[in-house]
């Protein structure tokens, strides 16, 4: 069954592979908790300890085990969705996560949605009119995009529309304090917003949105543009689009059938290295906007060396990154067209 | 002999012939480098010659806007922003320069090494860096900085992990291409050892598309170091610092005292557009075909 069809068998091979890099990922991050500066015991037993609480804290923690136990020990307890406990909040650090993961997947998918509806565009606009002010710009785009340091971004757009044009609310979360909470359903405040059918708040919570999910989206566009327009480029100038526009097709159809769904491969591609980037970019927007997402809280809990956070923090972006990959890997094969004709 | 010598007084020529064709070409180049040559002259006289202690705190002449006398103006405890922004320049540029060094030495090893006898060593390099790619890499410099300690030395240690397989993958793929050429063998028949044939033959093949790499990274190794530092991870806070700076300055700029955190963020942004034009630059002088 699975051998007659090649796109489940490749979908099949692809989860597979995912395997070896979750378990090089749990390793590396229990290193990391291992790796704490001095002795952990010591670090959780508190200020006030002595001799005998650390050897307390010692046992209860198992670090009197030799490695290997210990790093058993450890993945029983990710299992189990055990991250430790984080010692500024007081709560279990999976709880912390979960309740600010959507806070921060609302901000990175916005961003990334603007992002590819910016760039594609000027991408194959840029590799169908060369030397044009187009292609100019996106030239200046995709060098400027990269060199600028998301944080100042984030700091300028704030001077721009907060101070000097006053349009924008104070940088400071998801919500005005004017406004409550929608009730959680997805914890995507504009989703929830919308489902309760309460347009003002939707509005309130847009307006919060709009500048951190610029700042990001300039950051992502440039690769993604640079990409669209050399894979544009690229595509463009091979053998079978001379052939297509020898037999007459027109050219909405070169440019869309085949030139663009070509070029669609590579850009897919990229998107993964992008996600690295927009993941970390993340961390600092949050930090300027006072975002209340997971990155703001693992800056939060670097602050008062809150470990066990900030490596549950950590370990929980690599498993969104990796998962992320997959879908693209994943996207990969459903869109290649090579695939499809050779399954018929 | 001669004869030999013209030939290579002619090669030298084409060379020299092609930088200049291509820095003709594309202007921008040359301004990257003039503007490289900016920086490292910042780095190296800056802290002799800005105009005020960088660390010299004036509480009656504190949040003035630029003027004749300061230039970026004062930031909260009246210290020069002018004279911080160039003093930085030297620890901004020291970090990612031993960082990317760090990564170029480990990275050619790992590379060489596994590109030249392959077989398992290369496939555990290749699973190590893929886990390292898993992760989102700023993400794992901020864990790493964290397990190890909140220092400059492990900041730059961090970003050297970071950076470090891209610099692996690039020399293995070189290397793994060459092991068998012609001249390779020939070394290796001279009586040449695997280590010279490696070090001496095959390996300075592999050093134009490094420093290529090498010029890419060097931004983006700033970038990286900076938003570090932003986090409050790595420097501390009187040391003058770009990306500590503009993490300061952005507690003024709701209140528009802009110019904390601008001029910071902006030279900050000028040494990232410097090395990536760089880059850029040179890559289309080493490999003509992959401009894009």
């Amino acid at each position: 069954m699975l051998a007659t069809s090649p796109r489940l068998r490749a979908t099949g091979l692809r989860i597979v592979q995912a395997i070896p890099v979750v378990i090089g990922v749990v390793v590396i991050s229990f290193l990391l908790t291992r790796a704490l500066p001095g002795d952990p015991a010591v670090y959780f037993a508190g200020v006030a300890a002595d001799a005998d609480s650390i050897e307390q804290t010692r046992v209860a923690m198992g670090l009197d085990k030799p490695m290997a136990q210990q790093f058993l020990i450890y993945v029983g307890d990710l299992l189990q969705g055990d991250l430790g406990q984080s010692l500024s909040s007081g709560r279990s650090v999976a709880e912390d996560l979960a309740k600010r993961l959507p806070a921060s997947l609302e901000l990175t998918l916005t961003a990334l949605l603007l992002a590819i509806a910016i760039a594609v565009p000027l991408g194959v606009l840029a590799a169908t009119r060369p030397g044009t002010w187009v292609d100019h710009l996106c030239r200046v785009v995709v060098t400027a995009g990269v060199s600028l340091p998301t944080f100042f971004t984030g700091i300028l757009l704030i001077y721009v529309f907060y101070y000097l044009l006053g349009i924008a609310p104070s940088p400071l979360g998801r919500l005005d304090f004017i406004y409550l909470d929608p009730d959680h359903v997805t914890g995507f405040y504009l989703i929830d917003a919308a489902l309760m059918g309460d347009w003002e708040t939707w509005r309130g919570a847009a307006k919060q949105l709009i500048l951190p999910a610029g700042t990001l989206a300039l950051f992502t566009l440039a690769p993604i543009a640079r990409m669209t327009r050399a894979a544009m480029l690229s595509a463009l100038s091979s053998d079978f689009i001379r052939t297509a526009r020898a037999a007459g097709l027109s050219n909405r159809t070169v440019l869309f059938r085949y030139a663009f769904r070509n070029a669609l491969l590579p850009v897919v591609t990229t998107l993964g290295m992008v996600f690295s980037f927009a993941l970390g970019a993340n961390v600092l927007v949050e930090k300027v906007f006072a975002w209340p997402g997971i990155g703001s809280y693992a800056v939060e809990a670097l602050v008062v060396s809150d470990y066990a956070a900030v490596q549950g923090f950590v370990l929980a972006m690599a498993l969104l990154f990796v998962a992320l990959n997959l879908v693209i890997d994943l996207l990969y094969t459903a869109i290649d067209p090579r695939i499809g004709f050779s399954s018929k | 002999m001669t004869e030999v010598s013209q030939q290579q007084a002619s090669k030298t020529r084409g060379n020299y012939d092609h930088i200049l064709y291509v820095l003709r070409a594309n202007p921008v180049t040359l301004i990257a480098f003039g503007m490289f040559a900016l920086l490292i002259f910042s780095a190296v006289f800056g802290p002799m010659l800005v105009p005020y202690d960088p660390l010299a705190t004036n509480a009656s002449n504190a949040l003035q806007p630029p003027s004749a006398a300061h230039w970026f103006g004062t930031d909260n405890v009246g210290r020069d922003v002018f004279s911080r922004v160039i003093v930085a320049t030297r620890l901004d540029l020291s970090i990612s320069v031993a960082a990317v060094a760090l990564s170029f030495i480990v990275g050619s090893i790992l590379g060489c090494v596994a590109g030249y006898w392959g077989g398992w060593l290369d496939i555990i390099l290749n699973r190590f860096l893929d886990t390292i790619m898993a992760f989102p890499l700023f993400v794992l410099a901020m864990g790493i900085v964290a397990a190890l300690g909140n220092t400059i030395e492990n900041i730059i240690y961090a970003t050297a992990i970071i950076n470090m397989p891209f610099y692996a993958r690039l020399v293995r793929a070189e290397v793994n291409i060459r092991r068998d050429a012609g001249f390779a063998r020939a070394a290796k028949l001279a009586g040449n050892s695997d280590v010279r044939v490696l070090a001496l033959h095959i390996f300075p093949n592999a050093l134009p598309p490094m420093m290529v790499q090498v010029s890419l990274n060097l931004g983006w190794a700033i970038l990286n170091a900076a938003g570090l530092s932003f986090i409050g991870l790595g420097v501390s806070p009187p040391t003058a610092e770009w990306g500590i700076m503009v993490a300061e300055g952005a507690n003024f700029i709701v209140s528009g005292e802009w110019w904390l955190a601008v001029f910071p963020g902006l030279w900050l942004m000028i040494a990232v557009f410097t090395f990536n034009l760089l880059g850029d630059g040179l890559r289309d002088i080493v490999d003509p075909r992959k401009r894009t």
